[in-house]
């Protein structure tokens, strides 16, 4: 790892006014992400602007079907609400299964979603659960959050502090697991509400997390497993690399759509 | 060069470290508490797992600085008055260990394991707890055998003296 400066500030005014001062800093979450990065050197922040000692992005708040996550939230705290778990017990068991316990103490929501790794379960939670991004500027959709591979509408002085949903009527999260990083190589995330069905995919994007509209319309009209039967999703704009072609990850949204459907059926 | 302090395995200590210096590395190099191992690098395989705050954390994973003024535990803190810990005890009598490089993570893993399932475990469980540890050796059997028969043990009233 390269030199870096520490610092360690108690609200969100002075990460903002500390990352301002820097000549190159980073705003550091849970860091399991950006210190691995930054000890193979393909980061090198002059400053890490350490952002686990903010009490005002702590916590969960459940105020009937509303939601409302703070971005300092770990996993295994979202993994455990139960308050959460009585409304979108979805969104608990997503964070139950990213990376292992030990990542699940220190990794956060907010680190997640503004990482937007392609392969992160939690973007496409956001993305399937319309969700709001709250930050120190503005509220975003999740839609207009994520832009794009590791892009984000995020300004680079703006940290995320919450997300807000409202729970839908029925909610599922399907992952094929990379069996040695645990990210997911294709994760489907779906959610029902009267109006209509949202299904959003990661892992499986070249420009990241993205909504399958063949799918969600599928499940508009009935939402059950089998009515994705016939659906061949395109390969066109999927990953290739090592793990999985394009065509095995555009056959394993079907199927992961299909046992995230079963999940939110119960 | 950041200044910092924290209380490992119940010592207060004091230091000044380069900002990224990681905590695995205060640890043993700093404090001389070479029980925590550094497997991977890549913050995969557990080796270097402790306790921060009460809680199982890749100390590869978190800079010396970050943790500044938290509790930390290592393999090191788990025996008292020359008594294994249970968990200890249990990877002992279940021949939990081959080379023994990851058995310190492993162990603070389980350690962590059974305090967040005070119902008690099950094989499956252990297995899927056990995620973010690797073993070369055993093939995870006995490991599973020991984080289960301590899980037990845990479980169990102290006998009143």
């Amino acid at each position: 790892m390269y030199q870096t400066t520490y610092h360690r500030p108690s609200s969100v005014a002075e990460a903002v006014r500390m990352l301002g001062e820097a000549a190159d800093g980073k705003f550091l979450g849970g860091g399991q992400t950006l210190i691995p990065t930054m000890k193979q050197r393909l980061a090198a922040p002059s400053d890490v602007i350490d952002l686990r000692h903010i009490a005002e992005l702590k916590g969960i708040t459940v105020s009937g079907r509303d939601v409302r996550i703070g971005a300092g939230t770990t996993h295994e705290e979202v993994a455990n609400h139960s308050g959460l778990a009585a409304v979108c017990p979805a969104i608990c068991y997503l964070a139950g299964h990213i990376g292992d316990p030990h990542v699940r103490h220190m990794g956060t929501i907010g680190g997640s979603i503004s990482n937007n790794d392609p392969a992160a379960d939690y973007p496409s939670a956001m993305l399937a659960l319309n969700a709001m991004i709250h930050t120190s500027k503005r509220a975003l959709s999740a839609d207009e959050f994520f832009t794009g591979l590791f892009g984000t509408a995020l300004d680079e002085d703006e940290i995320v502090t919450a997300v807000s949903f409202t729970a839908p009527e029925k909610a599922g999260y399907a992952k094929f697991p990379n069996p040695a990083s645990r990210y997911a190589l294709t994760g489907v995330f779906v959610a029902k509400r009267p109006e209509g069905v949202r299904v959003a995919v990661t892992g499986a994007g070249e420009d990241g997390v993205f909504r399958a509209t063949a799918i969600e319309n599928a499940l508009s009209r009935s939402f059950e497993p089998s009515v994705l039967d016939g659906i061949a999703m395109p390969a066109d704009g999927l990953m290739s690399d090592i793990h999985a072609s394009a065509e095995y990850r555009a056959n394993l949204i079907v199927v992961m759509a299909k046992r995230a459907v079963q999940a939110a059926n119960g | 060069m950041a200044d910092i302090s924290m209380v490992i395995n119940g010592r207060e200590v004091r230091g000044s470290v380069e900002d990224r210096t990681l905590l695995v590395h205060f640890l043993r190099e700093h404090q001389g508490l070479t029980g925590t191992h550094v497997g991977c690098d890549t913050s995969q395989c557990g080796a270097c797992v402790v306790h921060v705050d009460g809680k199982a954390v890749k100390s590869c994973t978190m800079l010396a600085a970050q943790a500044s003024g938290s509790e930390v535990t290592t393999i090191e803190g788990l025996a008292k008055d020359g008594h294994l810990h249970p968990v200890q005890a249990a990877f002992k009598e279940h021949h939990g260990l081959q080379c023994g490089f990851c058995t310190p993570g492993m162990i603070m893993a389980a350690v962590d394991m059974i305090r967040r399932y005070p119902g008690g475990l099950d094989e499956k469980t252990v297995r899927a707890e056990l995620e973010g540890n690797i073993c070369r050796c055993t093939g995870y059997h006995n490991i599973v055998k020991a984080v289960l028969a301590a899980s037990e043990a845990m479980s169990k009233p102290a006998v009143a003296a």
